[in-house]
């Protein structure tokens, strides 16, 4: 009965181990305890992180980012490094797993010592990430436009927000005269987030929601929804699914019969990468993106050119890798700006404004107080070639507005609340 | 009337392709008690068997044809390979299959992950179904009308295969006694290979029906293998009308409780409705005795 | 040496215990402690899982059902007390700002009934369960197919209240834990050596029943159902009570998993997880007192090893593991050591963790007197 004691020795251990509690002094004190960064400067190499999902399901969107991530650290080796430091890069899995991806932030920062990491697909493993990040003062860059209404010292995002994406597909649908829309979205945070954006910007511009209807993401089947979009006529729709079961919607949709004509789709999560998987079914349909390999920018031949030499590449371009090509750059023209590695010197430079890389986007500028970057506003038109023609540009490049503070129909109270909640 | 008509199609349609997946399980589950969770990976090889015969024969009214019998044999070698690989020491473990054939659908997912494009490739539907045909002024898609004969055709001769053909008496004299059965001359080793390769070769057909519907990737045989098997044991095991009547009520059911509620509330229903409904008939719909020793 | 053999499981006990409690903390980083806290807790499921399954022969393929039940229990209140008051949780505002909390959130801001949810949650819904499914006689394939469909449903159900429970993302960024702030390594520390603790517990509390006259009746009822029930016992409450336990500890499991990791989704609780947390357990042994617990801990440490190394290798390892332990090794690596061990003692008669699983291919459900 040895374990009797062993017990009892653990429970003494345990309550002597206390730390702080809730509403102690020390509290503050806690809350970064954990930041003392061991990032390690004293070689000629820096340590980043690159975190993706290379197994499960998400793995069909995201090895692609791991890969342009790769080729963006190749290139910037053999340009010589950032800081005159050669990136030695530590790729870890993030298994399609928010939990993992959790784990594996903490490992890069804290026992990799990463200076920064880079990844993330869904808003869900960015949640995932956002806390340790955040509680062990680290850097996450994230690639993927989202949902808004977030902002966090400790991220940097380099996709588009939604006064990016959605709000100029709502202008853009308006401008068509779209009376009607329909709203079909995968069921988790972002369809659900934007959707509630789309509703309230439907109504200040006059356009009436139809319907609005949600399947699990790993579900292909869209048929009943499908015949629900038949019967309510819709003059478009707006689409929000994520991932395959894209596929299983636009051939549902292409089997009842509905048409680009007559019923058009306007899409944020297709783009070059999964229109192929899709076929001549979704040509003549509508995306929203900031970038498309059909871009006519100085910088995009060559970006296009060199990926499509790069050994693990998929051929085409899109917005999510583009997005996690410039999140690399981003990161050296911080760390040159800072002249450190430092996570408080490189926010303090973005803070100070005019940090700016050249992409194959255009020249994107850093938001410094959220962490955003300015970005054009794109609608493209599906080819039969699954490329995108270009029907209509914003007017520059657009300012990131994550919040949403620009735009008066969108609820204080909520706002107050987010900003609130976030500290 | 088109509230009740098309949740009544689409869900007759989604009951067809749930049968096709689970009728190969009425054969390796219900015949042999092989619980093959690989049985997904199979209906995902068939699908990309269907996108390869597609690269060959460029026209789609033709290659889609032309896959049907390629996925049988395909995925049914498939399951050939895991029968006299694995599962023929392990028909005195049934339970154990179930963890052995986990094991098999990972690694076939992940080789499905390194070998074809990760985003999926497409599979083109043939110019003879697209369009649809006027059921009550409801314009039902031809391709969902493809699936219910697809299954229709696999079910009618599955049933006359087992009924009427020597195999299919051999067969079913191996299940109810397989010593006696050994004993009247039954090769019940090559018995037990035929019906695995049959099962597992009506899942690639499954695949074929699968990705004219949704995407042909890695990951598509996660979401049939439970359904799959949720509908052969509401039917009650073996028994192929059992398996019919269930993956048509629930094919229904999920498509009424999407239209009322939504895509995934419907799931949540379907299953608990189902495990509810096992609680009062736990042998399903329809019983079969076996001489199997309890 | 004879004397000493019926306490040679305790001894072992006490090591694991020396060696979690004492030796871990002192000689892992913070990271790896808290990895192996998470290890800890899926050894509680699975030492759950061992009792159910290794010795009741109920291959409980939904254990995410009661992980999930504990851990969103508790993650509501660790969310609730990390949130100001009078405000919503961040995910609700995102939603509608205006919204009051949903009523059966409520009662998790009070301490003593989360953790009497925790214990009391899973006993009940796996008492219901289990009683309706034993009592009709549900057994083997069927048992393990309905418990899986059960997860999946509740893992969908959760991923579609995206309002109510935060849907596929989960709950997440805890700051306290009864009243400890979560980010002091002091207090991580603690938690971790609360699950190390309640791991320790959990195997001496199997092992006493594994001892004892129901633990010989729940090895009886998985070898031959019929006997036992000839001998006038009913088989249905022995397996329910086995259930039972089983549940509770997937729901300590689940419970302690939140503070430790910070964050818990509904594909914690779907169906690969739960699959993942029977890979442990056939690997380590599903009939042996230590096989499923250390089992579990390095399905868990490889996840996180060779996880970060070779990620696609690792999916094909655990698949591998999962052929090769099956086909070769069904009592697990626990096997070999108990083998060793026989020619030690040179013990007469086959120890109960060494039976094979009984023949019976296919029965009849629900009718099990048809012979």
């Amino acid at each position: 009965m040895l374990a009797i004691p062993a017990l009892a020795t653990a429970a003494v251990l345990v309550l002597a181990g206390c730390g702080s509690r809730a509403g102690d002094t020390a509290e503050a004190d806690a809350g970064t305890a954990a930041a003392g960064s061991c990032i390690d400067t004293s070689g000629d190499t820096i340590k980043l992180g690159f975190l993706n999902s290379l197994t499960g399901g998400m793995a069909i969107s995201e090895q692609t980012v791991s890969n342009v991530l790769h080729m963006a650290a190749d290139e910037i080796n053999a340009d010589g490094g950032i800081l005159g430091k050669q990136i030695e890069y530590i790729q870890e899995d993030g298994a399609t797993d928010w939990p993992t991806f959790a784990e594996k932030t903490e490992k890069l920062l804290t026992q990799d010592c990463v200076a920064a990491i880079f990844g993330g697909w869904t808003s869900s493993s960015r949640k995932a990430v956002k806390p340790v990040v955040e509680e062990n003062n680290g850097l996450f860059f994230y690639p993927v436009q989202y949902e808004g209404l977030e902002s966090s010292p400790n991220i940097y995002y380099t996709g588009a927000t939604t006064n990016q994406q959605i709000i100029p597909a709502m202008d853009y649908l308006a401008a068509q005269g779209v009376k009607t829309l329909f709203l079909a979205g995968s069921d988790y945070v972002f369809p659900r987030t934007a959707n509630a954006i789309i509703k309230l910007y439907a109504a200040e511009l006059g356009i009436e929601i139809v319907g609005e209807e949600y399947v699990p993401l790993d579900k292909d089947d869209w048929t009943t929804q499908v015949s629900k979009i038949v019967a309510a006529d819709p003059d478009f729709v707006f689409n929000t699914i994520n991932g395959s079961s894209n596929v299983g919607f636009i051939k549902a949709y292409y089997d009842a019969g509905l048409t680009p004509e007559t019923t058009p789709i306007i899409s944020v999560s297709i783009a070059e990468e999964e229109a192929p998987a899709m076929g001549h079914e979704v040509t003549g349909n509508y995306a929203s993106w900031n970038y498309f390999q059909s871009l006519e920018t100085p910088n995009n031949p060559g970006f296009i050119e060199r990926w499509q030499a790069y050994p693990d590449s998929s051929g085409v371009t899109s917005d999510p890798m583009e997005a996690a090509y410039i999140s690399l750059y981003l990161y050296k023209a911080l760390a040159e700006a800072a002249g450190s590695f430092e996570v408080d010197d490189i926010n303090a430079a973005a803070a100070e404004g005019g940090i700016t890389v050249d992409a194959p986007e255009g020249v994107v500028t850093l938001d410094g107080e959220n962490h955003h970057i300015s970005k054009p506003g794109n609608i493209g038109r599906i080819n039969a070639d699954n490329q995108f023609d270009i029907v209509w540009s914003s007017d520059g490049f657009i300012e990131p507005d994550p919040y949403l503070e620009g735009y008066d129909w969108f609820p204080a109270d909520v706002r107050d609340a987010l900003v609130a909640a976030a500290g | 009337m088109d509230a009740l008509i098309s949740p009544l199609l689409n869900g007759t349609a989604l009951g067809a392709l749930l049968l096709l997946a689970a009728l190969g399980l009425t054969l390796t589950f219900g015949q042999m008690g092989v619980i093959n969770m690989a049985h997904g990976e199979f209906i995902m090889a068939g699908a990309f068997i269907a996108y390869l015969t597609q690269t060959v024969v460029a026209s789609s009214n033709v290659s889609i044809l032309l896959a049907l019998p390629l996925a049988f044999i395909g995925a049914g070698l498939l399951g050939l390979l895991l029968e006299i690989g694995i599962i023929q020491w392990m028909y005195r473990r049934p339970l154990d299959t179930l963890l052995v054939t986990v094991g098999v659908a990972l690694i076939l997912q992940q080789v499905a992950l390194q070998i074809f494009p990760a985003q999926g490739v497409p599979v083109e539907a043939p110019d003879w179904l697209s369009g649809q045909i006027d059921v009550f002024g409801y314009a039902w898609p031809l391709r969902q009308v493809f699936t219910i004969v697809l299954a229709a055709l696999c079910l009618v001769s599955l049933a006359v295969w087992l009924k009427y053909s020597s195999f299919g008496r051999r067969i079913r004299a191996t299940v109810q006694n397989r010593d006696l059965a050994e004993t009247s001359g039954i090769r019940t080793r090559n018995i037990d290979r035929i019906t695995f390769f049959v099962g597992s070769g009506l899942a690639g057909v499954a695949g074929v029906a699968a990705s004219l519907i949704g995407g042909t990737n890695s990951q598509m045989g996660t979401q049939y293998i439970i359904p799959a098997f949720l509908v052969v044991v509401a039917g009650g095991v073996g028994q192929i009308k059992g398996t019919v009547l269930a993956a048509w009520a629930l094919g229904i059911a999920l498509s009424f409780f999407a239209e009322w509620t939504t895509g995934s509330m419907a799931q949540v229903l379907a299953f608990v409705l189902l495990v509810v409904f096992l609680q009062f008939r736990p042998q399903g719909l329809f019983t079969v005795r076996t001489r199997g020793l309890t | 040496m004879t004397r000493l053999k019926p306490w040679l499981p305790v001894i072992g006990i006490a090591v694991f215990a020396v060696l979690l409690l004492v030796v871990a903390p002192a000689v892992l980083s913070m990271h790896w402690l808290n990895n192996l806290g998470k290890y800890c807790c899926w050894a509680i499921a699975a030492v759950g899982i061992g009792l159910a399954w290794g010795r009741g022969g109920m291959l409980v393929l939904g254990q995410g059902v009661f992980f999930g039940l504990g851990a969103y229990a508790m993650a509501m209140h660790l969310t609730l007390e990390s949130t100001a008051p009078g405000s919503l949780p961040v995910f609700m505002i995102l939603y509608d700002p205006l919204a009051s909390l949903p009523a059966f959130w409520e009662p998790f801001r009070s301490d003593a009934f989360t953790l009497a949810a925790i214990v009391l949650l899973p006993v009940i819904v796996a008492g219901v369960l289990g009683y309706a499914l034993f009592k009709r006689r549900i057994k083997g394939a069927y048992f393990a197919i309905l418990s899986q469909a059960l997860a999946v449903a509740l893992a969908v159900l959760i991923s579609s209240t995206i309002r109510e429970t935060g849907g596929d993302t989960g709950l997440s960024d805890f700051k306290y834990f009864f009243g400890f702030v979560l980010n002091d390594d002091a207090n991580k520390v603690m938690v971790f050596m609360i699950a190390a603790s309640l791991l320790i517990l959990c195997l001496l509390a199997v092992w006493q029943l594994n001892r004892s006259r129901f633990g010989e009746l729940l090895v009886a009822t998985r070898d031959a159902e019929e006997r036992v029930r000839f001998l006038g016992y009913d088989p249905a409450n022995i397996k329910l009570v086995a259930y039972v336990v089983a549940a509770l500890m997937a729901s300590i499991a689940g419970a302690l998993f939140v503070p430790i990791v910070g964050i818990i989704t509904p594909a914690e609780i779907g169906a690969s997880a739960s699959i993942l947390m029977i890979a442990g357990v056939a690997l380590g042994g599903r009939a042996s007192l230590f096989g499923p617990a250390l089992g579990a801990m390095a399905i868990g440490w490889g996840q996180s090893s060779l996880g970060s190394s070779w990620p696609d290798g690792w999916v094909y390892i655990l698949g591998l593991v999962f052929i090769l332990v099956t086909l070769f090794l069904p009592m697990g690596l626990s096997s070999l050591f108990g083998k060793a061990k026989g020619l030690l003692w040179r013990s007469r008669g086959t120890p109960p963790d060494a039976l094979d699983e009984p023949a019976p291919v296919l029965e009849p459900v629900g009718d099990g007197v048809t012979k």
